[in-house]
Parts: structure tokens; sequence; C-alpha cells
């Protein structure tokens, strides 16, 4: 059995299902995101777990222990939340020793574990500030101390960053990771930010519409979308109608082209529509060497973005964006400009679910 | 063109000498009851009379136990409501302001309909009874203003993420009550009490009708049967007011330079 088990979740406010049987296996230590937009259902079943909403159907346990219905106090669970949640009649320290008094710990026990909890985030010298004494950053780094203070057997951070600038978004996801990996901790974090979740990661559960649209790595799960709403959601993306010619072969026709996917289509039979997918830092202008895909087409667009340069191509009835990284010394094509797309076969991916 | 400043500064006097007036008015008579001269001997017979400091103090004790009850009361369904029934909030509201609208004098004889000896819970049958009963109205009374402030004060602070990050603590509901929400809104809570006090301190209609010997009803008696005595009483009364009114602005303030 996983460290964390659930299975079958569903939740439903009155006639309206948000969560439907929602299974995911956690392995103890892990880092798993629910990465999805608004609504899809990702903050509910962090909250399920954490005790603050009932389950409708289906159940979770924590540490081979069943929870499901265990009030929030009884889980040992910490949580971190968006809007910090410090205690704003309290300091510093006494927000980190909240958790320890409620357990009753001892009074040396207790001044020990939050001088740690303070040196772990780096702020030993702010401990009798009031939280509405610090900023931001520094809030959700003693919000991240408190709950992890009691020593919980899962941590769950609903959006942590999201309230952040977006320099200190970066600094300080990078510190809850070292921290998640020196404590070994299982986490599990909550994020409508790609990057976030990519960054972060052992694994990526993508949401949508309160179901999981593809769980895997995040190498998996950018490189290998397996649904259109994945594919467009996790990175920008080039998606294409196409028609398949021969499933079993892996043959399409893309924009009047036969092309040929690394692997067979599965569950597609000839002719049928299907939607491919196409990252725009996999395709290249020129370069065609023999084992790639080739496709001739015009320059219609070039948008200088800095460090890459995004440059739109019109096949036939379709256009592509592709990514090539900015060189000075190279001169960038022009508008009307005749070019050949190339790509390698594994790159073109054929999604499920869609056409 | 420059606007003119007269109308605005005629209105401000107007309203100040509406008020000022019949203050001063009631100073000035209330020092006048040496003949020829000025002094301050209705309040020193006011403040030495055995009657006026007993119902004082017994007022003073029904404020303290009316504010206990009612924040015991008002605190607990007001999180509650904010937390788990915002549903409920508009009825809760229409409650808390009924007795804006039901006469005090209304209220207090259903109380006595429903309490009077022969009832199946006769507290008018003892003087604690009674006491009680009192201390019952006066909540009710001053259920508008403790709510109202409560209620503001639980809208300030997000209720229910810190309760949320207090139960993932491993915190109970007493902790959570106690350590968390009553200090967040402790100034609310005091805003509350002070107007409760106020409003305790003049009340009369219950306290005659019960027939307890409070504040309310001993104005009354000394003001139909003295001169002076009454416009000193009501000043001292007005002090007392004042003095809550101002309490509630230094906690206030106290609370709006803590949240900075």
């Amino acid at each position: 059995m996983s460290f964390i088990d659930i299975r079958g979740l569903k939740k439903s406010f009155g006639p309206t299902t948000v969560v439907h049987d929602f299974d995911l296996a956690i392995e103890r230590g892990e880092f798993v995101s629910f990465l999805g937009p608004s609504g899809c259902g990702k903050t509910t079943i962090l909250r399920m777990i954490a005790g603050f909403e009932t389950a409708t159907a289906g159940s979770i346990a924590l540490a081979g222990q069943e929870v499901t219905h265990l009030p929030p106090a009884k889980r040992d669970v910490g949580m971190v939340f968006q809007s910090y949640a410090l205690f704003p009649n309290m300091t510093v320290a006494q927000n980190i020793a909240f958790g320890l008094r409620v357990a009753k710990k001892g009074a040396d026990e207790i001044r020990a574990r939050v001088r740690e909890m303070l040196d772990l985030i780096k702020l030993p010298h702010l401990a009798e500030r009031y939280p509405y004494q610090l900023s931001g950053g520094q809030q959700q780094r003693v919000a991240l101390a408190r709950a992890i203070a009691v020593k919980p057997q899962v941590l769950l951070l609903d959006e942590p960053l999201s309230a952040l600038d977006a320099k200190i978004r970066v600094s300080l996801r990078e510190e809850i990771r070292a921290l998640q990996k020196e404590l070994g901790i299982t986490t599990i974090f909550v994020t409508h930010d790609q990057e976030e979740a990519l960054s972060m990661s052992d694994r990526i559960v993508v949401l949508n519409e309160g179901r999981a649209e593809q769980i895997g790595t995040p190498f998996e799960v950018y490189n290998w979308p397996r649904t259109r709403f994945v594919a467009s959601f996790v990175g920008t993306l080039n998606l294409l109608g196409a028609e398949v010619i021969d499933a079993g072969a892996g043959r399409l026709a893309l924009d009047g082209h036969t092309v040929a996917t690394a692997r067979p289509i599965e569950g597609r039979s000839n002719g049928e529509k299907v939607t491919v997918a196409l990252r725009p830092e996999a395709v290249d202008l020129g370069n065609a060497a023999a084992d790639r895909i080739a496709l001739p087409g015009t320059i219609e667009d070039v948008s200088f973005l800095g460090a890459v340069v995004r440059i739109r191509v019109r096949l036939t009835a379709q256009t592509i964006s592709l990514d090539a990284f900015n060189q000075p010394n190279v001169t960038l094509p022009k508008n009307g400009d005749a070019v050949t797309l190339t790509f390698a076969r594994e790159d073109l991916l054929v999604l499920e679910g869609d056409h | 063109m420059k606007k003119s400043t007269f109308g605005p500064w005629l209105a401000v006097i107007l309203g100040a000498a509406y008020f000022l007036i019949p203050l001063i008015a009631t100073v000035e008579f209330s020092m006048r009851m040496k003949r020829g001269e000025y002094s301050f001997e209705a309040y020193r017979v006011v403040l030495g009379d055995p009657r006026f400091q007993a119902s004082f103090g017994y007022s003073v004790v029904m404020a303290l136990v009316t504010i206990v009850i009612g924040v015991a009361l008002v605190v607990p369904t007001a999180y509650w409501v904010q937390l788990r029934l915002p549903k409920l909030r508009p009825i809760v509201e229409f409650i808390t302001l009924l007795p804006l609208v039901i006469p005090a004098i209304v209220v207090v004889f259903g109380y006595l309909r429903i309490y009077n000896s022969e009832s199946w819970l006769p507290l008018t049958d003892s003087q604690h009874g009674t006491d009680l009963l009192l201390a019952f109205g006066y909540v009710t009374l001053a259920l508008p203003y403790m709510y109202r402030s409560v209620d503001t004060g639980l809208r300030a602070i997000d209720v229910r993420t810190l309760t949320e990050a207090a139960e993932s603590l491993g915190a109970g509901w007493g902790t959570i009550l106690f350590k968390v929400i009553f200090p967040n809104i402790r100034s609310a809570i005091l805003s509350g009490s002070f107007l409760t006090f106020a409003i305790v301190i003049g009340e009369f209609t219950f306290a005659a009708l019960l027939d307890r010997p409070a504040f309310g009803p001993y104005l009354q008696l000394v003001g139909a049967n003295r001169a002076y005595e009454p416009a000193a009483l009501a000043i001292i009364a007005f002090v007392v007011t004042w003095a809550c009114m101002g309490l509630i602005q230094v906690f206030g303030a106290a609370r709006g330079a803590a949240s900075k």
C-alpha cells in the first residue's frame, strides 16, 4: 500500500459534482503537484485530504490509516495556505510554537524546536515580530515553519506562492523544494502555475473538470501530453489536425503530406480525424536529416521574445509556431521567406480522446 | 470662483448649538444649588446619597453580567454563522435587530407572562431569579450593538482560514475560540461591551417593571422629587456614557495601529 492512497474520491456540492472518481497513490517522501486551472477541483481534493471537506464517496488513507472521516485535527497533516493564515495576535515564535503547545510538548522542547525551525527558514532574527511586520515571503516561510514544526506525516501546500511577486515566488519555490528534500516529507502542492509544478515536482497530476487528465513526471507530462487539455495547459503547443492513414504503421496525412509517427497509433482506425501536438522547441528550420520529418512552408511572422525567437510558419492549410534561441550572429528569416520545417518523429504526438 | 463656506459653517454652528446649549444649561443649572454662587453641591449630595451608590453599583454589576452573557452568546453564534452557516446571516441579523423594533415595555411584559410565579420557570419568584431575568432582558436590548460589533470584527479577519490553520495544527474548538478568535476580535468585543455598559447604566423600563433597584429608576425617582440633583445626575450619566464612547475610540485606534 502506498503512503497516501486515494481511491474513488468524489465530491458533490448539491447537484454539481466537482471531483469525479479520483484515484492516486503517493509514495513516502514524494513531492506531487496538482496542476490545473481555477475550478478544476485541485483545491477541493487537497481540502478533502486535509479534512476540511467531506468526501461524497471514496476513501483516503494516510500511512496505512483510513482517515476519510477523521476531523482535520486528528489527521497529522500540515497545511500552508495561499493567504498565509498566520495568527495575527501571535509573534513569529508563538505562531511556530502553536501546534507544539496544542500537542502539550514541554517548554524546553518547544523552545528548541522553534529555534530549529527559525534557523531552517533563515529568520531567527524575526522571532519576536508580529505577522503584520513581515513581508509576504517572510510570512509564507513562517507559515511553512509552523506547519512542519509539529512533524506532520504529510505537508499540504495550497497555492502558497500565488500571493507573492514573481521574484520571491521563484526563490521561495526553490527553498520549499530544498526543504522538502532535506526533511523527506511527503508533500502535495496545489498550483495553477505550470512552471512551478514542472520545476518542483516528482510527479504532476493534471486536473480538468474534477478528473485527473494525466499523472506523470514533469518530463512525461511536458513531453508526452496524453490529451488536448494537458497539451494546451502545460507549455505552449502546436495543435494540428491530421487524418490516420495507417494506424498500425503510425502513418498520418498532415496538411497534405504523409508523415510517420514513432509509434503505432493505438485505438484509432484508418481514416479517422485526429489532433496531433508538436512543441515549438522541437521544430527546426532546415536540419533536414534523413530520419526527420520535413514540411515546406512560408514565414508568416517573426516575434523577438529576448532569449527566444518565436517564428510562425504557414503550411498549406495550417500554421506551426517554432521557437529558436536568439543568436546575434544568425540572421533571422523574413516574412514571406520559403523555409523547410523539420522535427523528429518522436516529437509528433497523437492526442487521446478528441479530434 | 471661490465657494462660500458660510452655509456649511452655519449648519455646523446650528447643529452644535442644538446639542450644546441644553447641555451647558443643564451643567449651569446643576451648579446653582447654593444660592448666589456656583458650586458642586448638587454633585456632592448625589454622590453622597447611599441610594445613588447602591443603584449605580447594582447597575454596574448588572452591566458586567450582561456583557459576560452577551459575549458568551454572541461571539460563538456570530463565529459559527460566519464559518459554517453564512446563509443564515440575514435571519440572524434580523433577529438581532428585533429589539430596536419591539419596544422594551412589550418585551418585559412578555417576560412577566412567561416567567411569572405561576409559570413553568418562575424566575420572578426570587430576587436572584429576577436579577437573572433582568440581565437576560439587557442582553436582548444590547443584542443589536453587541452582534454588529462582533460581526464587524469577525469580518475583518479571515475566520475560515485561521480556523482551518489552527485545526490542521491539532487545535480543538476551545483552543480555536479562546486562543485564535477571541484575541483577534478583542477590540470588537470591547466596543460591544462598552455600548452594552452605556445602555444598561441608563435603562429604566426593564428595571422599573421588574422592580429592581437599578440606576435608571433611581434617576427617575430623584428627577420627580428634587430640583438640582437630577441635573447633576444627568451630567454624571452623560459623562459615564461618553467615557464608554471614548474607550471604544481608544481601543479602536489601538486595533487600527496594531494591524498596520
